[in-house]
């Protein structure tokens, strides 16, 4: 087929004319046959080959292209009686109720006639919705009688033509092709004809445009017959032909039209004719859609409905929704996911098996020649290997064993070469619902065994996802120009910020969390060797050690910061004139001479190589005596360590802080006593010894580099909440923080490694005196809510303002029944602390779990909620037998005084119960509503543009936003959704400045 | 009892710009005046303020409003028929 460019100016949309029809049509199908004995097509049958052919060996016998080249040819049908089209019968019946049964004019006078022409015309010039105008035209035009006049009865004028006088007996639409003229059933010809002596202007009122539909059209006459490529026919493996759904629904109408024309031409009773051409309209019908109400579906042989026009376009497994909308793609991988904290955050773990399957198109240049021929020489079936090759005339070649020595004598620069996916490879990772831009990133390829894609456990939260089952999809790039985009703006570095809230979305989760705590807490120390150990395996440098001592954040950057400048101001240097008198210097020579030799600047090689290298030591010493006095602020932060010295966790985790950074921020293990800023409000600033400062170690201290004092948690380098990780991506870029967080979370996992962890129900037990006075706790609270609504039933209980007596009731229970597990809870979190309890760890650490699961676990579970309130439903006037009615008690009303571990008693697992349906109900409709929410907003902001200036405009050049959220504030580079934190900006700058 | 809505803390600053004005933002800016958000004649603000000065279809509103993030910030209406 040849190709060009058309620019479409305009669609119109209008109706076939039986003329186009037959104009467009190739043959006139006549038999309703297919193939001969011989499997030849029939001449003039619904496989006629000048309809276009479906094997490539054969050519179209009207167009003369080969089959698969040829789209096919449209054919007709010539109905013997009309037929109503199904999609048409409503539009038919408004016509017919609008207009006159006799005379064929529109139902309204003429100045009505006049008016709602203006109207529409002035609608259409100013590109309007003309609906409304029409809705009001076939209201109006609506003249039906309710009953039939008696013979000879005078009719009321507006149940009347007014322009012809013919009194309009009603007309009702039986669905879907049935129309009724009072009782009497109108045939197809009849309301053809009715329909051709609407005249073009009333035509125009009706909605009609005459230039392209005239409303007789709606009535087929001539059914077109779509080419074979529409409807192939395929061949069974046991050499039996199988028709496709629509040639069977033909091959019917074909036959019945054909009886219908065989007995009219007989002259059979119109009884028979009749049956036929509901036979035929029935089988037109369900040929358009087989599910139309009010008619039996055509059935199959096997009793299977057929798919016929309607059901191809329709629903989710439809023409539109799963092959327009949504597409199958190629180079494409799915599997479940697993994973490995071992990759890097912006790798992913690919399958050898996928990695054999998807390729990447790789342009044989001189360079890479000899290395695409490995790949060849590999073959599809060897790891780093290639599956296709495609020469530079565009031929497509499999490489095989067969093929693959032709292929490699041949391989030229310019030719393209499948080769397998290998590590390094950029890949798009995406996991469904994909509802913000970190659901699709770009990962680097690592080639894994085994059949699960692995992903490190930091990117889950962006994906939301886990290893419960989930699956996940890849795409391979296949160019270059996407790869390097999605490199630069996709990679997962590249969106460790979340634009939701201005902060880390990707961090340590779970175990990094608890991990890093046991490392950076205060009791823990390690031995020189152990230290050695988890720096090792969490693939940390080795600090450097100067024969007795250890040098901890030893200025490396520092150092060779210095390095680099020498490096570079030394890279071209031949050697001035000072250098060659150093030279000349050296050597056993008179004054006259080197004067001499100075002038005739001559030097042989080994000479120049002398020069040089004396020119390179000047400037190194140069540029040294330039930094030496800055060395202070280098050497002053390194922590030194004699060997044999015992270790701190937090010196470990110093290593992999940038040497200038500060920072200081309440971890979230901290209790928010208030302790440390009243002391740091009270002491003058040098005086504050920040050792004491926090009891639990909370206050975090981070100095140039080194963490002085507090612990590691969540508020760190968690996932959404991480301080240091969120100043590192912000002030040293992604390349930085990714690097910190797959190097912390290796050393935190190292650290859970050396410590250990583990919890079991051991960890919720409190002693018999913490029970005692939680017990002792309820018990009081319970008498207090007695005390209430005995208030209230004598009547001293005050109404709160804007309450009702009852109201206000409710509300004091419900408060002293919330401060009774809150205390309880506080009760048995006095038990619980964080030394040797591995669940409190994680709790308080932000790892999983919260103190409220645990405390409910341990002491109380609470009161049961249904719609926000205490549980009021069930029997009449009290929630369950056990109660009197109208009881008001917390244990009536769904207050749960058990604790998870001793238990809860059947009454109270009832009520428990109802609150968790709630609960597992509200979820499941919350997650549709937001999620039809979610579709409706990315439908109505898809087309926004935000222009350079910052100015946001929809597809139209609407102004929309004159500054993108009238700030211009990037949200994923603010503060956590502020545009500067002041307080934190200060005390960072007090700290760098030593206090 | 007549509440003028402009003193309402959550009616944000509207002002009509002269025609000076507005032809030096249609030339400071990339789009054109005539795409601006609208404000209809009939609105209520465009109400108030017309009875202070004559407002016609095409006549360009300042309207300042207070930003967490900005400050302050100005956008623009034009008055369209209503």
């Amino acid at each position: 087929m040849k190709e060009f460019i058309k620019k479409i100016e305009r669609i119109n949309f209008g109706l076939m004319s039986p003329e186009d029809i037959r104009k467009m049509s190739v043959v006139r199908v006549e038999t309703p046959d297919t193939y001969d004995s011989d499997g030849y097509p029939i001449e003039n049958g619904l496989m006629d080959p000048r309809l276009g052919v479906l094997d490539p060996s054969l050519r179209c016998h009207t167009c003369g292209v080969r089959g698969g080249d040829c789209q096919g040819h449209f054919g007709s049908i010539e109905l013997a009686r009309p037929v109503l089209h199904v999609g048409f019968g409503d539009i038919i019946h408004k016509i017919l109720r609008s207009t006159c049964n006799e005379c064929g004019r529109v139902l309204l006078n003429p100045e009505e006639i006049y008016n709602y022409t203006e109207k529409i015309e002035e609608a259409l010039a100013n590109k309007e919705n003309i609906s409304d105008i029409l809705k009001e035209v076939y209201n109006k035009s609506k003249r039906d009688i309710k009953e039939r006049p008696e013979e000879g009865e005078e009719v009321d004028e507006k149940f009347c033509c007014p322009h012809c006088g013919t009194p309009q007996l009603p007309i009702t639409l039986d669905k879907p092709t049935s129309i009724f003229q009072d009782d009497y059933k109108l045939t197809a010809s009849e309301i053809r004809e009715r329909l051709e002596r609407i005249t073009d202007e009333d035509m125009y009122i009706l909605g009609i445009n005459p230039k392209v539909a005239r409303p007789e059209w709606l009535v087929l006459t001539v059914l077109p017959v779509p080419p074979v490529t529409v409807r192939p026919s395929i061949t069974l493996d046991t050499g039996e032909r199988s028709e496709d759904d629509l040639t069977h629904k033909l091959v019917d109408i074909l036959r019945i039209n054909q009886r219908l024309v065989e007995n009219m031409e007989a002259g059979a009773p119109q009884l028979i004719v009749e049956d036929l051409w509901d036979l035929l309209q029935y089988h037109v019908t369900t040929y358009f859609d087989n599910e139309a109400s009010g008619v039996p579906p055509s059935k199959h042989r096997s009793g299977r409905p057929l798919k016929t026009l309607t059901q191809r376009l329709k629903g989710k497994e439809g023409r539109f929704r799963s092959n327009l909308s949504g597409k199958r793609v190629n180079f494409s991988a799915r599997t479940v996911i697993s994973p490995d904290p071992n990759i890097s955050i912006n790798e992913v773990g690919v399958p050898e098996m996928i990695a054999k399957e998807v390729t990447v198109p790789a342009y044989v240049n001189d360079w890479n020649i000899d290395d695409i021929k490995k790949y060849v020489e590999n073959g599809p079936d060897v790891h780093p290997g290639a599956n296709y090759m495609i020469t530079e005339s565009g031929n497509r070649r499999k490489i095989n064993e067969e093929t693959k020595e032709y292929i490699l004598e041949n391989l030229k620069p310019g030719d393209i070469v499948e080769r397998h996916l290998k590590d390094g490879d950029m890949v798009l990772f995406n996991r469904q619902p994909s509802l913000h831009r970190m659901s699709m990133m770009a990962h680097e390829v690592r080639v894994l065994p085994y059949k699960t894609f692995r992903l490190n456990l930091c990117v889950c939260p962006p994906y939301n996802a886990d290893f419960d089952g989930d699956e996940m999809n890849m795409h391979v790039f296949q160019t270059d120009e996407s790869r390097a985009e999605a490199k630069s703006l996709m990679r997962v570095q590249e969106h460790i910020l979340s634009p939701r809230f201005g902060g880390p979305i990707i961090g340590a989760i779970h175990d990094h969390i608890s991990g890093a705590y046991l490392l950076t807490r205060k009791s823990m120390k390690f031995t020189e060797e152990q230290a050695l150990q988890i720096i090792r395996k969490s693939h940390l440098s080795i600090p450097e050690n100067d024969g007795e001592k250890w040098l901890l954040k030893s200025d490396s950057s520092e150092s060779s910061k210095i390095e680099k400048e020498i490096e570079k101001a030394t890279k071209n240097v031949r050697g001035t004139k000072v250098d060659k008198e150093v030279y000349l210097n050296t050597l056993d020579i008179t004054e006259d001479e080197k004067a001499k030799r100075l002038k005739a600047n001559k030097w042989n090689d080994e000479e120049k190589e002398i020069i040089k290298s004396i020119a390179i030591e000047r400037k190194a010493a140069e540029i040294k005596e330039k930094y030496a006095d800055d060395s202070d602020i280098s050497s002053s932060h390194i922590i030194e360590k004699l060997n044999g010295e015992e270790w701190t966790g937090k010196e470990l985790f110093s290593l992999l802080l940038p040497n200038d950074l500060n920072l200081t921020y309440k971890s979230e293990i901290c209790k928010k006593c208030g302790q440390c800023d009243k002391t740091l409000r009270e002491t003058p600033i040098d005086e504050v010894d920040y050792d004491t400062l926090c009891p639990i170690d909370a206050y975090v201290v981070i100095e140039n580099g080194i963490l002085k004092y507090g612990v590691i948690d969540e508020k760190a380098y968690g996932s959404m909440s991480g301080q240091i990780l969120d100043k590192i991506v912000k002030e040293y870029g992604p390349g930085r923080a990714k690097e910190f967080l797959d190097r912390s979370t290796d050393l935190a996992i190292c650290g859970i490694m050396v410590t250990g962890i583990t919890t079991s129900l051991n960890d919720e037990e409190i002693p018999e005196e913490a029970q005692a006075r939680i017990n002792e706790h309820l018990h009081k609270s319970e008498e207090k809510v007695d005390r209430l609504i005995d208030a209230y039933n004598d009547g001293y209980l005050d109404a709160l303002p804007g309450r009702s007596l009852e109201e206000t009731l409710e509300m004091r229970i419900m408060q002293v029944l919330g401060e009774a597990r809150d205390k309880s809870g506080e009760i048995a979190e006095d038990y619980l602390t964080m030394e040797h309890n591995h669940s409190v760890v994680m709790a308080r650490t932000g790892a999983r779990a919260s103190m409220l699961n645990l405390t409910q676990i341990t002491s109380c579970v609470g009161q049961q909620a249904v719609r926000g309130g205490r549980i009021e439903r069930g029997y009449i006037e009290r929630t369950l037998p056990h109660f009197k009615r109208k009881e008001l008690g917390a244990k009536a009303k769904g207050f749960v005084h058990s604790s998870y571990k001793s238990g809860l008693d059947p009454i109270e697992f009832f009520f428990h119960a109802m609150g968790g349906r709630e609960g597992l109900v509200d979820t499941a409709i919350r997650t549709a509503q937001s999620g039809y929410m979610q579709r409706r907003l990315v439908n109505a902001l898809q087309d926004l543009q935000v222009k350079p200036s910052g100015l946001v405009t929809d597809n139209q050049s609407n102004v929309v936003q004159r500054i993108f959220g009238d700030d211009g504030v990037d949200p994923a580079k603010s503060d956590f959704g502020r545009v500067a934190n002041f307080d934190k900006l200060i005390e960072e700058i007090r700290l760098e400045e030593g206090k | 009892m007549k509440v003028d809505i402009q003193n309402h803390n959550l009616v944000p600053k509207h002002e009509v710009i002269s025609e000076s004005e507005k032809e030096l933002l249609q030339q400071n800016s990339d789009f054109n005046i005539n795409d601006l958000p609208k404000i209809k004649i009939t609105d209520p603000v465009v109400k108030e303020l017309s009875k202070d000065s004559d407002i016609a279809v095409g006549d360009v509103l300042r309207i300042t409003r207070k930003s967490k993030t900005a400050g302050e910030f100005i956008s623009y209406r034009i008055v369209i028929e209503g």
